[in-house]
């Protein structure tokens, strides 16, 4: 018991745990950096991205690049943390021997 | 989920963080050939252009132009050879090698980099130049231990070094051109040969 109750449900879909492995070691990345690295439609990044960010999991900054439009995205403080615990929790589950 | 499942997950996390934050692409083959031009600058700055025991080196006598020439050189030859190197293993392993890591890692290497070449610049127009290997190798650590945040392996180990023999090479005045031999040279050789080794494994 105790380590089931880490897993956090968000993480429990491969882009949304890809988001945030991706955030917790870069200061930040912007949407197109992320759609390359995960490899995933534009919609479907983005929705998985606003579950993120009603978490408070990432903060979402606006801002233009020339005319363009630029989204950036950082992980916050409670996000790192959430996700961190997470991946002590896949690591216990793993060690774990199978009973 | 079953433990494969959770042994997929953390697969792609680290897959993920390591591709969207290293530049995992460095060769190590370079850092050996860096080492080499080093050690083949130094030996010919050695026989030819050194002032013997007795003269000095003047800032603008020829030899002093050779040196900073032969000096210019070497850090070329390296890096065209690096970026020679590192575009073939990139396109080896099909990552692609302008990006924003790169972007980073380039920014990160050359603010300490450019901070202390401007500043032995200065310092050598005032006649100062003992302390030139000395700060060479100091600012070179330091861009090495900046950039390390954002490149796989172990350049941050290499930047300690290179400032701790920077700091002694302060201390003992007149043997510029051995630590600078030690630090761009030796360094480089063993640091490059260790990486060269580690990517054989992978």
């Amino acid at each position: 018991m105790g380590i089931i109750d880490n897993i956090n449900k968000l993480f429990d879909h491969r882009i949304r745990l890809g988001i945030m492995s991706i955030l917790v070691v870069n200061e930040d990345a912007d949407f197109n950096r992320l759609k390359e690295l995960l490899d995933v439609t534009d919609g479907n990044l983005a929705s998985h991205i606003k579950a993120l960010e009603q978490a408070e999991y990432i903060l979402v900054e606006k801002s233009f690049v020339g005319r363009k439009p630029n989204t950036n995205y950082i992980a916050t403080k409670l996000g790192k943390a959430e996700f961190k615990k997470h991946i002590d929790a896949l690591e216990k589950l793993i060690q774990k021997p199978k009973t | 989920m079953s433990n494969q499942d959770y042994l997929k997950d953390i697969s792609e996390i680290k897959n993920l963080m390591n591709r969207s934050s290293r530049f995992i692409s460095l060769s190590g083959l370079s850092g050996i050939f860096a080492g080499v031009y080093a050690i083949i600058g130094a030996a010919i700055a050695y026989i030819y252009l050194f002032p013997k025991p007795g003269e000095f080196l003047t800032l603008h006598s020829w030899n002093f132009k050779l040196l900073l020439a032969l000096l210019a050189s070497v850090a070329i030859l390296s890096v065209v050879t690096a970026y020679l190197l590192t575009t073939q293993k990139a396109k080896k392993n099909n990552e692609k090698i302008w990006d924003a890591t790169t972007r980073r890692l380039l920014i990160n290497f050359l603010i300490p980099l450019i901070t202390g070449g401007i500043y032995i610049i200065i310092k050598l127009n005032s006649q100062h130049y003992g302390l030139t290997a000395s700060l060479m190798l100091i600012f070179y650590g330091l861009a090495l231990v900046n950039a390390s945040k954002y490149t796989i392996g172990n350049v941050k180990y290499l930047g300690y070094a290179e400032i701790t023999i920077g700091l002694i090479c302060a201390a003992l005045p007149g043997y510029g051109l051995w630590f600078w031999l030690l630090g761009f040279g030796l360094f480089h050789i063993i640091y490059g040969s260790i990486m060269y080794i580690k990517e054989r494994k992978s």
